[in-house]
Parts: structure tokens; C-alpha cells; sequence
């Protein structure tokens, strides 16, 4: 598998490709309901014929296993592109807006028109989620796309580059694959709207480059999602309640961490605040529950990905070796810095100001804060940048309100981690720091659609009210027609107002 | 003018208030909206004297685009609060089954509004109406370019507000220089392309998201109309959408106008007369026109009719008097498309007109251009509607009227590419000043023991039915009826 297939993209090519894209856009095709069906039924056909080249792919970039590329990114894919099949009928239809008597009579309708020539820069993490879902919502909007996936996953990057030169329709979709210098021509060009997936940092270079050319921007960003464990439980149903609770939490805590490519997913639970006494039934129940998933050698696990390259191993190494830190691991810290391997490593009470708790971990280290009483969380999360996910364990109700209501954040579950993301009705993107904007199943259309406002008038019923000369009398009638008030209207037309 | 410390202070204790959570509150959102409504209320004669003062604006203009428009959004905005404020749930697949989700509003706190100096009121107030509803805290930096507009809101208008939450920071460029300079959760600008790329550079730092009301030549298409009902209120709301409306001088004024060769004559005709009918012979006497807004405004305008090839376009009008910075209205036939007339936005008292051999020629005319906030067409063919509908892009279209879709609650008001960034107006005011929060719950009933590892073709199958909502496959397989696919040839 190599990059024979694909074109070697120089940063000189950079205005011809959004050239040529802009005319095939200009030219009308992508807009046709029947281009934007074929296309995407064309990626579903792409994600049945060569799930195998993908899993491989990922295994190489990776070392993902086997499961998580299916469901995390084979199978959302495909379930994200036949919603979008299902329902890309009903989006394209005009909506009807209510109008007023203001300015009737009239009929108004808001028409979603595509935007144009969409960028799409994607991520390492789930180099085919992350990039083809967005190229699904453009394509379905009615866009011609530029797709650069991240370098640092060369394999799917490559698989990428030929499978959609392959199989798209290529006067209309590309891939250009490339790092630094490729993607800041790229960002040179003029686009219609761009997307990108990544940290804050190469998103502030992004929406620089944009402000240039006034593009609109949709920034998924990341953060520190926290992970709030309450202790109060109260589960009427299960006899031993604490057990049945904790089990579950600590499943959904790994499920949401480990399980997604060992923590370096923008969504994992990146620190856990529970209260002091219930820490070691949590830390217990974790040790424990790890063991089952991923063996007593987790360094040797086939079910656990590896870090992704050897910039961000140190980068974890320095997080984990910090002075203030490397006391405070209560299980795991094994690494083999050959294999890139990390395994999962629990650290309890470390300071606030250590590095682990300023900076996004993204890969396997969960440190756990304590705290006397749960709701000292909020102040924790609230002093910090807005994360893209905030999680709660607890049963308690007023906790959960609470807890939702205090919180901001791109999104929020209570008693599960990461799920929302598989759920195509709700939008996923992050605010503040964690980014701009959302998509996902209708989102994803109307990120990259533009809602244009249509009006309706007719030649009839002109209000002379409307034109000057201006008389005392129009003024009134004016007044009353502007409020909406009949009985108004009515004394300003016979002159008694 | 804000000292630099004290603008510092005064941002402080702005988020200081917003996480204390009593801008959340519906009651509190609620009395800012009705304070703003008692402001406009009482003290309309002092606004309509701003207005006449810094722009010469008759009072019934100010009434029509302003006042009342006020009225009408804030009335809107109370009766939809609690709305607007309520969460939505959402539709989940079947297998998510106990999982509730919904889609929350909540404010994202200090936001920044930079208003314009052709609508000082409107352009100030319609964003702050979404800030507030939306439970956000506020400064609002209205235009210095119309000083005793931003002098009364300023010192007025803050009095009907509470003063904890909005802030009104009056001043010119460096003022806006600096305001650019701190940490906003939102910035919303209405101004033109230039000022809105340095906004959005600026909101880089701190990655804040932004809302750009820019501007752009917004043409409109007049059809050969065959009755001269319909010529004569097509010409009228055309002549009332320009001069009528701030002397030209507004982000979705007519910029100029398109016509068949063959219908130019009765165009032309229609138009001076009206034009001489609605605003008069002296129309900076009579109030029917607004003046320019000021010296540098003028110039620049009467530099574009001082361009030889221009002036000799000109077919009424073209009188510009400097001393009371009013230009009379003006109308033009065919001034050269490369005149700064034709590439330039106008915004003032003068109207082109461009003749195309066929109607239809406007369509290619229209998108060989940047997207302008708004098209208007005056036809009654439904083929030219539908071409125009899908054919064009712009912020909004409208068809055989003006202006009118600013005071519409229930279209978004904003534009697409070069005319900008974002809408508002109604809830999508509410909708600009607010993050829509996903929340999912889950019951810690029922977990998929298939979600976890160790992993196994069995428990891949059960993926395989389960994210292809085939429950029947599920349950085949979890009774052991159904064999699970051993298809990966990766060891």
C-alpha cells in the first residue's frame, strides 16, 4: 500500500485544484439531488468494498483494534451516510416561514442553498471518521470538496487518497494529501466554508487564514472532558446498589476511554473528580474491571491502540515523569517505548497545576481528583476552558439538573461517556475553547449549506403609509401598522388616533 | 472614553455577574427586554431627534426602520422567551433504547456588539435583544459616526438595563481596537468587509465565534412589467427602498437596478416622475431624503458622479451640496461598468441603471459578482422566480418589494460570503447568543455487554446487527440461531 496511486501534491498546485473545484461547482452538478445520492451511495459502496484495507490501515497507523475500527469509524460511517440518504429529501425541500402583519401580505420560505467549495482538514485519531463524515455533509449539502487527512495516519491518509480518486467523481471531490507546507496552501486559497478537526493551536492558524477571505469556519476542537462520579447512590432496584453502580460507571468510564483508541479521542473522559471516601471504591472497581478487559499484561493486549507516534509518547512521557506526578500513580505506568505502547495508568491526587491537569491528555492516563463534597467539581470544570463533553455519574436527581444546568460544555451525558457522538440526531461540536459550530446527521447539512431567506410579495395591497411625501396621518397609520395592532389600525385609518 | 484599567475592570466584573447566574434566569431576561421596550417608548421623541440630528432622517423614517421595528422585535421576543428558553427533545435511534437527549440553550456569557451609524438604534439594539433574551452579559460599542444616537444610548439607555450586565462603551476606531483586543464569548459586527476581516483576525486569539452583518451591491431586477399597476409599485417601493431609506445609505438598499433595453424608456420615465412626486422638488426641505452622514461619506460619493464617463450617465438629479452634506436623489443609465460607480458599494442617493439585452442576462450578471446580502427582482414570471431562486446566491431574495424583510421575525437577516458571517432577527437572534448544548442520559439499566472487550467475532457480529438496526439479527444472534460472520482476515 503506497502513495504510487495518489497525485504527489505540490503547494504550487494548491490554486489550481480550488480552481478547478470552484468550476466544477459553477457548473451546477454537485447540486442535483441525483449527484449528491450517487456520491454518497458511491462511499457506502467504498466502506462495504474495502472495510478490510481500512482495518488495515488503521492496524498500521494505529495498531487500533479490530473492533473499534469497525464500530468506531466503519460502521458510524455507514450509518451516518444511509441517515443522511434517508432524510436528504426532506432537507432540500424549502422550509415555510410564518410571516407577519408587518409585511403582508406575503409568503416567505427559507431555501438551503450549498455553500460552494468546502475544506475539509481532518484528524490522526479516526482518519476515516473524522474525514469522511464531514465530506458526507458537504456532499450532501450540495458542495464540491477539498479533503486533507492528517499526515500523521499515512496509511488511511493514502487508502483515502486512492479509494475517493478511485471511485468519486473527481471533478468534484479530491483528496490532497500532504503536512505543513501542503495544508498552508491550502489555507491560502479562497473556500466557501472549512473544517477542521484538531487541536486549538493549528485551529487558530485555520481561522486566521479564513478571516482573510471571510470564510466561515467549523472548528471541532478539544478540551479536558471531565468525568464527575458522585457517590450518593441511591438505586432502589439492585440489592448490593454501590456495587451495581460503580461496576457500571468504571465499565463506561474504560469503555469511553481505553476503548477509544487508549484515550486519544477528543471526547474521552480525560480526568475523573470523585469525593475523597469514594475514590478507592472507584480506583478498586477500575483496577479490576481493567484486568478483565485487557488482561494482567495490558502492554501485550491486541484490544488496546497504540500511541500514535513517537512526538506524542513523549509528549506523554512528560506528562506522566513530572516530578509532582510520577508518586501519584496508583496502577499501570508500564510503557514500551519501542512499541509505542502506554499502558493504562491510574494516578490519584495529582496537583492542579501539574502539567497532566493543564493540558489535554489525549492517550491513556487518568488521574482522579478529590474533592469533600461533589458539587466542589463545578468550580473545578468552570475555572477551566469550556471542554467539548462533560460527563456525571449519580443518581441523584437534583445533581443531575444541577449539574447540566452549571456546566458548559459541547455536550453532555449523564451516566454514560462518548455515546453522543453515535447519536446522528444530536449535534456534536464544542464551544469556547473546545471549538465552533456543530455537525452530524441535519447538522452536518446545514453546516454546509447556506439558509437563504426568500420573500414573497405581491403587487397588491400597497400601504401609501409606506412613501413619502410624510404626513401626520401616515405617521399614525404607520405606527399602528408596525405594531400589529388592528384596533389601531383601524382608528389611524378614520383618523381618530 | 474608557481608560484602558477601567475597561479591564468593568470586563471583569461583567463575567464576574454572568457566573453569579442571574442572567440565566427567565425573570431577569424578561425585565431587560421590557426595560429596552420602556426605553424606546418614553423616549421616542429624544430618539427620532438623534436621528434627525445625526442623519437627517424624517421622524417617520425613524419610526418605520427603527422605532417601530424595535417595538415590533422586543414585543416578539417577550412572547416567545419561554420558547425560545425550553429545551428540545430529539429523536433517537430505537438501540439506544433508555437514553433520553435533548438539545439545551444556554448563553455563553461577556458578548461584544459593534454597531453602524446608519441605523444606530436598530443596528445596536436588534443584537442586543438576542444577547439578552439569551441570558448573555453585554458591551455594546454603537458607532461614533452618529454621536448623539451612541450619546443617548449610552447615557439613556443604560438606565433602563441592569447596569451590571450590559455596558455601553462609546468611541471611534482605537476604542474598537481595544475592545478587540480582550476575551468575548461572541463578537457580533454589522459594518462593512474591511473592518469585518480585522473583527475576525482579531477573534482568533481566543478563538471566539462571530457573527459578520457586512454589505455588498445588493441589485435589484426589474421585469417588463406589462400593467402599469404593477410598474408603478414596482418603481415605488424600488425609489422608496433607496432614497426613502436613509438616503441610500443601508446594508440591503437597492444598489442599482437591472432592465431590458426595451423597457429602459418606460423605466426611466416612471422613475423621474415618481421620484419628483414622492420626495419632491426639494427634498433636503421636505425631510424626504436623509443627508449624507458626513463630510468623508459625501466626498467619497461625489467623487464617484465627478468621474466624467459617470456624470455623463446621469438622467436626474446629480445636485450634491456640501455645505448640508445632502445629495439629491440621482439616477443614472449605463454609467461603464468599471467605474467605481459599478464595483464599489454605493451606499448614498445614487441609482444605476444597467440595460441587458434579455432579463435573463441579469442571472450571469448577478453571479459574476461577489454574493451581496440581498437580491430583489420585480417580476411576475414564475420562470425568472424559480431561475432566481436557484440560480443565485445571496444572503436573502426578495421578490416585488424592499427592505421589508428586515422586519420580518421568522426569516434569518444575514448574508454569504463577502456580505458575511451568521443571522439574527427573531430566534435566530436568540439562537446567535447561544450554545445549544447536547445532553444524553442514560439509565444504568442495560448495557450492551457486547460494548466491552475483550473482543470476539461474536461480539462484532452483535455490533454489525446492532448499529444496522436489525434487532431481529441481534436477537438471533444472542440466542445462538444466527452464526456469527467471521469475515476478518485480520489476525
Amino acid at each position: 500500500m503506497g502513495s504510487e496511486e495518489a497525485n504527489a501534491f505540490d503547494a504550487k498546485d494548491a490554486p489550481k485544484i480550488a480552481g478547478e473545484l470552484r468550476e466544477s461547482f459553477a457548473s451546477g452538478k454537485t447540486r442535483s439531488y441525483e449527484w449528491r445520492t450517487s456520491q454518497l451511495k458511491t462511499i457506502l459502496k467504498i466502506l462495504d468494498n474495502h472495510e478490510q484495507d481500512m482495518i488495515l490501515a488503521l492496524r498500521s497507523d494505529l495498531s487500533k483494534p479490530e473492533m473499534e475500527s469497525y464500530i468506531q469509524e466503519i460502521a458510524m460511517l455507514k450509518n451516518s451516510c444511509k441517515a443522511t440518504l434517508k432524510s436528504l429529501k426532506g432537507w432540500m425541500v424549502p422550509e415555510k416561514a410564518k410571516t407577519s402583519m408587518t409585511t403582508f401580505p406575503s409568503s416567505a420560505e427559507i431555501v438551503s442553498e450549498p455553500l460552494g467549495v468546502i475544506l475539509i482538514i481532518s484528524a490522526w485519531n479516526y482518519p476515516f471518521y473524522l474525514s469522511i463524515d464531514p465530506v458526507i455533509g458537504a456532499i450532501a449539502a450540495g458542495n464540491a470538496v477539498v479533503l486533507k487527512p492528517s499526515e500523521v495516519s499515512p496509511a488511511s491518509s493514502a487508502l483515502l487518497a486512492k479509494l475517493l480518486k478511485e471511485y468519486m467523481d473527481t471533478s468534484c471531490v479530491r483528496v490532497v494529501e500532504g503536512a505543513v507546507a501542503e495544508t498552508a496552501a491550502l489555507l491560502q486559497q479562497k473556500w466557501d466554508k472549512i473544517c477542521y478537526t484538531g487541536n486549538g493551536r493549528v485551529g487558530r492558524i485555520v481561522m486566521e487564514a479564513a478571516a482573510k477571505h471571510l470564510t466561515p469556519v467549523l472548528l471541532e476542537l478539544g478540551g479536558k472532558s471531565p468525568v464527575v462520579v458522585d457517590s450518593d447512590v441511591n438505586l432502589k432496584f439492585a440489592t448490593h446498589a454501590v456495587t451495581f453502580y460503580v461496576k457500571v460507571a468504571t465499565r463506561r468510564i474504560i469503555a469511553g476511554k481505553w476503548g477509544c483508541n487508549n484515550g486519544q479521542a477528543c471526547i474521552s473522559p480525560d480526568y475523573i473528580i470523585t469525593t475523597k471516601d469514594f475514590a478507592p471504591k472507584l480506583v478498586d472497581s477500575l483496577k479490576e474491571v481493567l484486568e478483565k478487559f485487557y488482561g494482567k499484561n495490558p502492554l501485550e493486549s491486541k484490544d488496546l491502540s497504540r500511541i500514535v507516534n513517537s512526538n506524542h509518547f513523549a509528549r506523554l512521557m512528560k506528562l506522566l515523569d513530572e516530578e509532582k506526578v510520577s508518586g501519584k500513580v496508583v496502577h499501570g505506568g508500564e510503557r514500551n517505548e519501542t512499541d509505542l505502547k502506554i499502558a493504562p495508568t491510574i494516578l490519584l491526587d495529582v496537583p492542579r497545576d501539574s502539567l497532566i491537569m493543564t493540558e489535554e491528555i489525549f492517550g491513556p492516563l487518568l488521574p482522579i481528583i478529590t474533592v469533600e463534597k461533589v458539587e466542589e467539581s463545578y468550580d473545578i470544570i468552570n475555572s477551566g476552558p469550556k471542554p467539548l463533553a462533560a460527563y456525571l455519574f449519580t443518581s441523584n436527581e437534583k445533581l443531575k439538573k444541577q449539574f447540566v444546568m452549571t456546566i458548559s460544555a459541547g455536550g453532555v451525558v449523564v451516566n454514560d461517556t462518548t455515546i453522543h457522538l453515535a447519536v446522528v440526531t444530536l449535534p456534536f461540536g464544542g464551544v469556547g475553547e473546545s471549538g465552533m459550530g456543530a455537525y452530524h446527521g441535519k447538522f452536518s447539512f446545514e453546516a454546509f449549506s447556506h439558509k437563504k431567506a426568500v420573500v414573497y410579495r405581491s403587487f397588491v395591497a400597497d400601504a401609501a403609509v409606506r412613501y413619502p411625501p410624510y404626513t401626520k396621518g401616515k405617521l399614525s397609520l404607520l405606527k399602528a401598522l408596525v405594531g400589529g395592532s388592528i384596533l389601531g389600525i383601524i382608528r389611524a385609518l378614520f383618523g381618530w388616533s | 472614553m474608557d481608560s484602558p484599567r477601567n475597561l479591564q475592570g468593568d470586563l471583569e466584573s461583567l463575567r464576574l455577574y454572568f457566573r453569579c447566574g442571574r442572567t440565566k434566569e427567565a425573570s431577569w431576561r424578561k425585565t431587560q427586554i421590557k426595560g429596552l421596550l420602556n426605553f424606546i417608548k418614553e423616549n421616542e421623541g429624544d430618539i427620532m431627534k438623534a436621528l434627525k440630528q445625526d442623519l437627517g432622517k424624517h421622524r417617520a423614517e425613524a419610526y418605520r426602520d427603527e422605532i417601530g421595528t424595535l417595538i415590533k422585535s422586543l414585543n416578539y421576543a417577550l412572547n416567545s422567551l419561554k420558547a425560545w428558553m425550553s429545551p428540545k427533545k430529539v429523536k433517537l435511534p430505537a438501540v439506544a433504547v433508555l437514553t433520553t437527549a435533548e438539545l439545551l440553550p444556554e448563553p455563553l456569557g461577556l458578548v461584544l456588539i459593534v454597531s453602524a451609524w446608519n441605523f444606530p438604534f436598530g443596528l445596536s439594539l436588534e443584537p442586543l435583544i438576542g444577547a439578552l433574551a439569551a441570558g448573555n452579559t453585554a458591551v455594546l460599542k454603537p458607532s461614533e459616526l452618529a454621536p448623539a444616537c451612541s450619546s443617548l444610548l449610552a447615557n439613556t439607555m443604560t438606565s433602563y438595563l441592569d447596569g451590571n450586565a450590559v455596558k455601553v462603551v462609546e468611541g471611534g476606531p482605537s476604542v474598537g481596537e481595544q475592545l478587540l483586543q480582550e476575551r468575548w464569548d461572541k463578537i457580533f459586527f454589522t459594518g462593512n468587509a474591511r473592518v469585518g476581516r480585522i473583527v475576525m483576525s482579531a477573534a482568533v486569539k481566543y478563538l471566539t465565534p462571530v457573527a459578520l452583518e457586512l454589505g455588498g451591491k445588493c441589485p435589484a431586477v426589474l421585469d417588463s412589467l406589462s400593467f402599469s399597476f404593477d410598474r408603478e409599485v414596482a418603481v415605488k417601493r424600488i425609489l422608496v427602498g433607496k432614497f426613502g431609506t436613509c438616503a441610500g445609505q443601508a446594508c440591503i438598499t437597492i444598489d442599482y437596478v437591472l432592465v431590458e433595453k426595451k423597457f429602459l424608456p418606460k423605466a426611466v420615465e416612471l422613475m423621474k416622475a415618481i421620484t419628483t412626486k414622492m420626495f419632491g422638488e426639494n427634498p433636503r426641505e421636505t425631510n424626504t431624503v436623509a443627508r449624507i452622514v458626513n463630510r468623508r461619506h459625501f466626498l467619497r460619493l461625489k467623487n464617484l458622479l465627478d468621474d466624467p464617463t459617470v456624470k455623463a450617465s446621469i438622467v436626474y438629479g446629480g445636485k450634491t451640496d456640501e455645505e448640508n452634506l445632502f445629495i439629491e436623489p440621482t439616477i443614472l443609465v449605463d454609467p461603464p461598468l468599471e467605474a467605481e460607480i459599478m464595483t464599489e458599494e454605493i451606499f448614498g442617493p445614487l441609482l444605476p441603471i444597467i440595460t441587458l439585452e434579455n432579463i435573463e442576462d441579469s442571472i450571469e450578471f448577478i453571479k459574476a459578482r461577489p454574493r451581496p446580502l440581498t437580491i430583489y427582482a420585480f417580476t411576475k414570471s414564475k420562470t425568472l422566480e424559480r431561475k432566481l431562486v436557484s440560480e443565485t446566491s445571496s444572503g436573502s431574495l426578495v421578490f416585488n418589494d424592499a427592505i421589508i424583510q428586515y422586519a420580518a421575525d421568522t426569516i434569518p437577516f444575514g448574508g454569504v460570503g463577502e456580505s458575511g458571517i451568521g443571522r439574527y432577527h427573531g430566534k435566530f437572534s436568540f439562537d446567535t447568543f447561544s450554545h445549544e448544548k447536547a445532553v444524553a442520559r442514560r439509565s444504568f439499566l442495560v448495557d450492551f455487554w457486547f460494548r466491552f472487550p475483550p473482543w470476539n467475532d461474536y461480539k462484532l457480529q452483535l455490533f454489525r446487527e446492532a448499529y444496522n438496526f436489525d434487532y431481529l439479527g441481534v436477537i438471533f444472534v444472542v440466542l445462538g440461531l444466527k452464526k456469527p460472520k467471521s469475515d476478518s482476515h485480520v489476525v
